[in-house]
């Protein structure tokens, strides 16, 4: 599964769409039925970045990662937890009877406890319909924007598809080896720096200014302002901490030092 | 003679269906008649008897039939007795007396219905997926689903996603690329989760009547939403509402009987509520709640004076800005639009992909709204945030840089429009000595001029499609509020200043203008389906014709404005403004509650339930609830939630799953004439009956068919005819029967009309009015009469042209509506001082996203359990309101608090989601929670999260009909549950 967080617009569609096939269904060998209430099998995300004027919300939805080195698999007993040939991690509703502690193995929160049946639950990748013809599963089906997308290949192709799109996975430093991948991840996990660069002498916006991040003397990325005197430069990340905003056009100039932990608006630049 | 043998051959049909189908055999068991056919002058009959479910006939007349069917002559019997019938025939032979059907209205509508089964018994319905499951197509106000069932029961519902031999889509070229939508539909949250509806806990399974409501003794009105209900049998519920009927007109004359009901409803061109509903109650006489145009407003009371299209209510041409701005289009400016919110109307994510395509052609996007919205989120831009209310002032700035720099088009200006100069002294200040400066607009708007200049150089110097509103050229929270109609003014003018119909300049949002068929007719919902009424739906349009029934009409002319339906009960008086589709100037014209020769509303009959969560200042609709003016309230509903709380007789209503129906996706026609424009593929459908009624609950249909049978009305309401009989009717009148038979429609359930070729595709609109040709999009507006000079030549206003100031304003005395559209400043707002002191937060109250209107909320949905809607706390799942950073920190909230909002009119918990998407000052929530919780009094704290329970009921202006809830001051605090509250 590929997730574009560009992409996704929080419409919650995955998620209704996943709860409509799990709830008051029961698909024995796969997924017994999923309570009313209270479980995210797909759960959505969200990444508010800068402040007013500057503002991005960013989204992703998050579900089992079907990982290949899967912490659930370990503490499972009784062959509870199993990897299909195809990549997908299954739970088996009758012998995890009881095994909570397969909920607390999941470094990613997305097993959920079914108190009235004591067993743990989550998204099975739709198996049960995969292995009955359909070549996509309820929540790709159900999203308006294609941010989600499911591909059956192999191990060495995808490998290649994630070098080449820069698909990243959650997590990566634990080495589960997730097969959800997200493009565009950079929006939930990483910073930017903002401002309007303004003319002081009328105060109006300044397009096509020169912008210039730059940390301990090396450039960062440059950019130009837009019809707004607007600029972002993004990508950023928070361990940076302090860098300085150097800006030049013909009708003057702007520095200034920003120290970073949230992405940052950091509001009008006037030039001199 | 071949009469005989006919009468013969329906027996014989009769047996062989009964032979071959068990369920035609269970239902032959149901009653025990003698039915007789015959001519008038019983030269020929023929009877047939059902005894113990067995068909027994005899040629002749039979000295006791129960139910006799006559036909005048031989030549109109061989006519009507045609299994292919013609509609137009038989109608005429009703109203003509050439035949007619006497008998106890149960068993004649029992024989109908046998009658019909006969035939549709036959019929194969869905799809058998092998599985034990069945596949069946339905349609919501979120999109179409195919539906899933096994055992009578809904296992799953999805998008319906198109095979090869469905007709082929689209293709737009453009800056040498192609775009294709994809192969299926898309789906809105509220129709994705319906099945969690379809078997929510709190349907309404049986009628039901409120403990201490007897209609021969104490109706204690006064403990309406407080005093619980017990179960009773339909026999009595329709006897008890029927009688209260009969009662109402006996005891009080005409107009004693007022029907409320929503704007929207289960989809279904039978079902529709102007579509039966309406057929009922003309058929028994109602005083009309006048539904004022609350989706269009500023729209309608102000934009149509500049440039008419009364038919759309002051919206205009919606053809061809699809492939116009993949072509042409440098910059869109999305203002108070949010279709990633609202889905246009009914159209789920079908813009989404389109919008996608215009960022991906390098597009470049603004967003003006006090709230980063979703579809800013979704395709990023530059946000612009007025003060909520100031949005006029921001735009006569805009046109202020224009003039002042030469960056209008100066040519349309001159060619194709009257009064700028007069305009222009208004903007520059000559006129008030106000010069309309982005410095001044700053200070009203709080919107920095340098942003106000740096868009208008932008706006002047591209390509700008203006997106006004959800639709791109109508709707918006903007034209919901107390300067609603001063800024649906604006848009026009600063379209008119830009040069409407250039190429790339236009208004749209990539929500309408779609390269579809627009001459394939089926109709919409607001066509009137079987009403048969030609005076208040769009039936005349096409539909009567189309698909003939008997017309019907309401004698009783007494209306009453919906927003102030409370006030005529409670005060006993009221008064409004037409909502008129056909000119400019019928909206000047009021009316009054209430009417000369008519009664006061002493029996309102409210179909649905969702005033407390929609309307105005709704603390004014408990009031009303709990008065003694009013005898008796029915509520026909499929949950009990809202305003079914506060009824005398609850009639359980199934929803569309649950009963045979049929219709067009998005489409509604009437104001909404070529709504559909909105899709990627037009889509007609079988709306199946999925599964069995839960309970005893009934198709609204059936619901009046019992009601009427109370009144001996049934014939007159249903021509004879079932839901299913009606849904063929509409079939086969609409072009869909050329592409695909009955049968296998009925199979399949859906229909892709193919789209347009591209040679004849609707040209772009107002192309022709900018190049100054005759008007060639395909419309039927305006009315020839409404043109000032040639047919076709020109818009509907009297100079033909796009007029600054109106000369239809300009013969009306309406301080608030000046001819000049001068800005004033909202009666409820920044400049309300005294009232901004004590209520310093600005409430906007916008149409929900994960539910459509109240459809989808509470109830124990699926839709509940998603974070930004609701908030499960203490096991009760709380309304959202989004908060600024700014203003929760100073009030001590955090993020998921409760928090009550709070202001003379009302008092109303949330859950608190502090966000940094607002302006400071600003609190954004959605106006149409389903759930209203409080202890049951007026003005009590609601945990339901009714917002509108704070909004102002005052309209626009003084000679308008409208509302303006986004015009609310509110303050906020940390809310604890306090020790035995109703939570």
């Amino acid at each position: 599964m590929i997730v574009d967080v560009e992409r996704c617009e929080n419409c919650y569609n995955c998620f209704i769409a996943t709860k409509d096939e799990h709830v008051g269904n029961d698909f024995p060998g796969y997924a017994a039925p999923q309570p009313d209430h209270g479980h995210n099998w797909i759960k959505m995300e969200t990444k508010e970045r800068g402040s007013a004027p500057m503002v991005e919300a960013n989204f992703m939805p998050t579900m089992c990662n079907h990982c290949d080195d899967a912490p659930c698999m370990k503490v499972a007993e009784n062959g509870a937890v199993t990897k299909r040939s195809d990549g997908i991690v299954l739970i088996d509703p009758v012998k995890s009877k009881g095994q909570k502690q397969i909920v607390d193995a999941c470094p990613y929160g997305a097993v959920y406890w079914n108190e009235e049946r004591q067993i743990p639950q989550k998204w099975i990748f739709d198996a049960h319909l995969l292995d009955n013809g359909w070549t996509r599963t309820r929540a790709e089906q159900a999203c308006p924007t294609g941010a989600l997308k499911s591909i059956k290949t192999e191990d060495a192709a995808m490998k290649n598809i994630a070098s080449q799109e820069g698909l990243e996975v959650l997590k990566p430093e634990l080495n589960t080896k997730p097969r959800v991948y997200y493009k565009n991840l950079h929006l939930m996990t990483s910073l930017f720096i903002g401002g309007t660069v303004t003319c002081e002498t009328n105060d109006d916006a300044v397009e096509d200014a020169e912008v210039t991040l730059s940390q301990g003397g090396r450039v960062i990325a440059t950019t130009r302002t837009d019809a707004f005197g607007d600029f972002k430069i993004d990508g950023l990340s928070a361990e940076n901490g302090s860098f300085e905003v150097s800006i030049k056009h013909a009708k003057g100039q702007f520095t200034s030092e920003v120290d970073i932990s949230e992405s940052r608006y950091i509001g009008l630049c006037p030039l001199n | 003679m071949k009469l005989p043998v006919v009468l013969f051959g329906v027996v014989q049909a009769l047996r062989l269906t009964a032979w071959r189908h068990p369920r035609f055999r269970e239902r032959l068991k149901e009653r025990d008649m003698v039915a007789q056919l015959k001519l008038a002058d019983n030269s020929v009959g023929r009877y047939i008897a059902f005894r113990n479910g067995k068909i027994s006939s005899g040629a002749g007349v039979h000295p006791e039939a129960d139910v006799t069917v006559f036909f005048k002559d031989e030549r109109t019997a061989l006519r009507i007795l045609n299994p292919k019938p013609n509609w137009h025939v038989r109608i005429d032979a009703m109203k003509n007396f050439k035949m007619g059907m006497i008998g106890p209205d149960d068993l004649s509508s029992w024989l109908t219905e046998i009658v019909s089964l006969g035939q549709s018994v036959w019929w194969e319905m869905g799809e058998d997926l092998g599985n034990g499951e069945k596949r069946y197509v339905n349609n919501t106000n979120g999109g179409p689903v195919h539906v899933y069932v096994k055992d009578d029961k809904i296992v799953r519902m999805t998008p319906i996603e198109f095979n090869e031999k469905d007709a082929e889509s689209w293709t737009i070229e453009a800056r040498g690329k192609s775009f294709t939508p994809p192969r299926q539909t898309t789906t809105a949250p509220y129709g994705l989760s319906f099945k969690s509806l379809v078997y929510s806990p709190n349907r309404n399974l049986y009628p039901m009547k409120r403990v201490d409501f007897e209609p021969e003794g104490e109706r204690n009105p006064h403990m309406r939403g407080i005093s619980g209900y017990e179960r009773i049998s339909w026999d009595e519920a329709s006897t008890i509402v029927a009688n209260e009927i009969m009662r109402s007109k006996q005891k009080y004359g005409p107009g004693a009987l007022a029907l409320a009901h929503g704007s929207h409803h289960s989809w279904g061109n039978v079902g529709y509520w102007l579509s039966a509903m309406m057929r009922f109650f003309n058929t028994i006489g109602f005083t009309r709640v006048h539904l004022n145009p609350d989706s269009w407003e500023g729209w309608y009371w102000g934009a149509m004076h500049h440039w008419g299209h009364s038919m759309r209510l002051g919206v205009g041409e919606i053809y061809g800005q699809v492939e116009d701005i993949l072509k042409e289009c440098e910059m869109m400016v999305f203002w108070s639009s949010d279709p990633e919110a609202t889905s246009g109307s009914y159209a789920a994510y079908e813009g989404t992909i389109r919008r996608l395509w215009a960022k991906e052609a390098g597009v470049k996007f603004v967003h003006i709204d006090p709230h980063w919205n979703h579809t800013a989120s979704l395709l990023k831009g530059k946000w612009i945030a007025p003060r909520p209310g100031t949005d006029p002032a921001l735009a006569q700035a805009i046109c202020h840089v224009w003039i002042a720099e030469n960056l209008y088009d100066k040519s349309f200006v001159e060619n194709r429009t009257t009064g700028f100069d007069e305009w222009a002294r208004y903007i520059n200040g000559s006129t008030d000595g106000t010069p309309k400066t982005p410095e001044w607009a700053e200070k009203e708007t709080g919107v920095p001029a340098r942003d106000i200049r740096a868009l208008a150089r932008e706006w002047g110097k591209r390509k700008t499609y203006l997106a006004a509103g959800g639709f791109g050229n109508a709707f918006g929270g903007a034209c919901r509020s107390a300067t609603g109609v001063q800024w649906a003014r604006m848009m026009i003018i600063l379209m008119a200043m830009q040069g409407i119909g250039r190429p790339g300049v236009n208004f749209g949002n990539m929500q309408l203008g779609a390269p579809l068929d627009y001459s394939f007719w089926f109709p919409g919902y607001a066509e009137g389906g079987i009403s048969g009424d030609l005076a208040f739906t769009g039936s005349a349009v096409n539909n009567y014709q189309r698909v003939p029934h008997v017309l019907t009409m309401n004698p009783v002319k007494q209306m009453v404005p919906r927003l102030q339906l409370p006030d005529a009960i409670l005060d006993g008086q009221a008064s409004g403004y037409f909502t008129d589709p056909t000119s400019k100037e019928g909206q000047f014209i009021p009316f009054f509650y209430p009417a000369p020769g008519c009664s006061k509303i002493k029996m309102l009959y409210k179909y649905g339930s969702s005033s407390f969560g929609t309307m105005t200042n709704t603390n004014r609709w408990v009031k009303m609830y709990q008065s003694e003016e009013l005898d008796c309230v029915v509520n026909q509903a499929i949950w009990f939630e809202g305003e079914s709380q506060y009824a005398d007789i609850i009639l359980p209503a199934c929803t569309n799953f649950e009963r045979d129906d049929i219709s067009a996706w998005a489409s509604a026609g009437g104001y909404g004439h070529h709504c559909y424009s909105q899709l990627n593929h037009r889509i007609i459908m079988m709306q199946h009956k999925c599964i069995e009624p839960m309970g005893e609950s009934k198709s609204d249909y059936q619901i009046f068919l019992e009601l009427a049978k109370k009144m001996d009305l049934a014939s007159v309401f249903s021509e004879g005819m079932t839901e299913i009989d009606w849904c063929r009717r509409i079939y086969e009148g609409s072009d869909a029967i050329d592409l695909m038979s009955w049968t296998e429609f009925l199979k399949k359930g859906y229909l892709v009309v193919p789209a347009e070729k591209p040679a004849l595709r609707a040209p772009t609109a107002y192309r022709w009015y900018y190049e100054g040709r005759k008007k060639d999009v395909p419309e039927p507006h305006p009315l020839p009469a409404e043109y000032s000079g040639k047919w076709l030549e020109g818009l509907q206003t009297q100079s033909g042209r796009i007029e600054f100031v109106p000369e239809s304003l300009k013969k009306i005395d309406d301080a608030d509506r000046p001819a000049i559209n001068t800005y004033m400043p909202s009666w409820e707002g920044t400049h309300t001082e005294e009232l901004l002191g004590k209520y310093p937060l600005q409430l906007l109250s916008a149409h929900s996203r994960y539910s459509f209107h109240t459809q989808g909320d509470g109830k124990d949905s699926s839709i509940n359990d998603i974070y930004d809607h609701r908030l499960l706390v203490d096991g009760h799942y709380y309304w959202r309101v989004r908060i600024s950073k700014e203003d929760a920190e100073t009030r001590g909230i955090e993020h998921d608090d409760l928090i009550r909002l709070y202001n003379d009119r009302g008092s109303v918990v949330c859950a608190a989601y502090v966000t940094s998407r607002l302006r400071p000052g600003v609190v954004h929530s959605y106006e149409s929670s389903a759930v209203y919780k409080s202890n049951g009094k007026p003005g009590s704290t609601d945990i339901g999260g009714c917002v509108n329970l704070l909004t102002n009921d005052r309209s626009q202006g003084s000679q308008v009909s409208s509302m303006g809830p986004n015009s609310c001051l509110i303050e906020i605090e940390k809310w604890q549950s306090p020790v035995g509250a109703v939570a």
